[in-house]
């Protein structure tokens, strides 16, 4: 544990573990999943694993929006970027993703407008500084970033703007962990619940986890001590043989979540019949479209989207390292042909996803001396 | 995308209720409080902010321990980049 003299309250933080590895116990092997790609970043970045008894295991879920989204979709939207006058923009986490031929940046290179946003409201920025082009933005995310592009859509509608548009790839997390506990090779005792998803969507989305799948939910914030908090209230459901939704990110997580946030969504995203994840496959009703109210705002009902299929080589075992079933570094491909420099699989494409991260704290400590201080 | 990031409302637009101004460790833009309608913030609260939207009121205290967050897991710079908004920020 590198930094433990940064963390707010190390002192807390000792103890903590300390109560983890006094309810842990040895009997039994504990899988948890942290279901959030931030939280996945949070735990290598802190070392969280080598205070954490080994018997306690954490698997790295699906919550990565950059890593599910197929090669397909970054194919379709610059393949419309390439009609004359769009500007293709889209957050700076998308712009080294692999396309088939190259990443949003590299085409950049070749001469396509690709600007990079913050925010979907600085592409309708963009839209209004540039009324001869087409603004073309490419929205990724979970309901963290969905009700933001929702309700930028309604200003656009609402100031009559007309050059611009979204190409929408948003998708919802709950689909995505019903397909996890849906799989038959899942072995998983209980969930770290997203911090920031669930400051819209709140705890109640996540009761059937409990009650029909019998499976514990803690939804954390993203400090250190924030996770381990919620590691011992998930060993305290596990060992009275109870499965709740729990709360350790009061501070910022409303139960209901966020009203108006919801209501943007609502008023101007369905849900797709079904969409395409890296790594999991097709899932009913797991993305969101823009409804026809909006749809002089749909870059798919707007342009010739030519509907790109890449499928993932055979080799890469991003399926299996989502639920589970394998670590990142068994895949046949990590640190080999799959690297963070060329990714290959979804989970290496952003320093979100679960390869990515083994890849850039773990592999790389191998070959360092231990610094942990505090186990 | 998933960085969330604490500001303190400087000033809310005199023409437009849903448009504020925050500032993030000295660097101040726009951002949008159209998603805090059921619990608008007055200048001197604490937001966090996704993609310029804020998201939720926090505490003073959360908001410091929040950048503390974003320092330790190395974010800081991209954070504040990501608050200048690649030159489309409105910074004053």
């Amino acid at each position: 544990m590198r930094f433990v003299d940064e963390f707010r309250e190390p002192e807390l933080i000792s103890k903590t573990a300390d109560e983890i590895r006094r309810l842990a116990g040895v009997e039994r092997h504990y899988r948890m999943m942290e279901v959030c790609g931030g939280h996945t970043h949070a735990i290598y970045r802190f070392g969280l694993k080598d205070i954490l008894p080994e018997n306690i295991e954490l698997i790295h879920g699906p919550g990565c929006p950059v890593c599910v989204l197929p090669m397909g979709r970054i194919d379709d939207g610059l393949a419309i970027a390439q009609e004359p006058d769009v500007i293709f923009a889209a957050f700076g986490d998308m712009m080294r993703v692999p396309g088939t031929h190259g990443s949003p940046l590299e085409h950049k290179a070749r001469g396509m407008d690709v600007r990079i946003v913050y925010s979907p409201s600085d592409a309708l920025k963009l839209a209004r500084l540039n009324p001869e082009k087409h603004v073309m933005f490419f929205a990724i995310g979970f309901e963290t970033t969905a009700p933001s592009t929702a309700l930028t859509i309604m200003r656009a509608r609402s100031e009559g703007i007309r050059n611009f548009s979204v190409f929408c790839n948003h998708v919802t997390i709950i689909p995505a962990i019903r397909a996890i506990l849906d799989s038959p090779d899942m072995r998983l005792d209980a969930f770290i619940g997203p911090g920031h998803v669930s400051t819209v969507i709140g705890c109640r989305p996540y009761e059937w986890i409990a009650h029909n799948e019998g499976k514990p939910i803690v939804v954390s914030g993203f400090e250190p001590l924030d996770m381990l908090q919620s590691i011992v209230m998930l060993l305290h459901q596990l060992k009275a043989g109870e499965a709740k939704v729990e709360n350790q990110y009061k501070r910022v997580v409303p139960w209901e979540g966020n009203r108006a946030a919801l209501k943007a969504m609502a008023e101007v995203f369905q849900l797709r019949p079904y969409f395409e994840w890296r790594g999991l496959g097709f899932i009913s009703q797991s993305a969101l479209r823009i409804n026809d109210k909006y749809a002089e705002f749909d870059a798919e009902q707007r342009f010739e989207v030519p509907g790109i299929r890449v499928t993932d080589p055979k080799a890469a075992q991003c399926g299996e390292v989502l639920k589970g079933v394998l670590k990142p570094h068994q895949c046949k491909l990590f640190g080999r042909e799959c690297t963070p420099e060329h990714p290959i699989g979804a989970l290496m494409v952003s320093t979100e996803g679960s390869c990515a991260a083994y890849y850039n704290y773990e592999h790389r400590k191998a070959a360092m001396v231990s610094l942990s201080s505090i186990a | 995308m998933c960085l969330a990031i604490p500001g303190k409302i400087v000033e809310i637009a005199s023409d437009n209720q849903d448009s504020a101004l925050v500032d993030v460790v000295g660097v101040r833009r726009r951002i949008d409080l159209g998603l805090l309608h059921d619990d608008r913030p007055v200048p001197g609260d604490w937001v966090l902010v996704h993609v310029g939207f804020a998201m939720s009121k926090i505490s003073e205290q959360d908001a410091a321990d929040q950048m503390n967050t974003l320092r330790m897991l190395g974010e800081i710079e991209g954070a504040m980049q990501e608050v200048k908004g690649y030159g489309l920020g409105d910074v004053n």
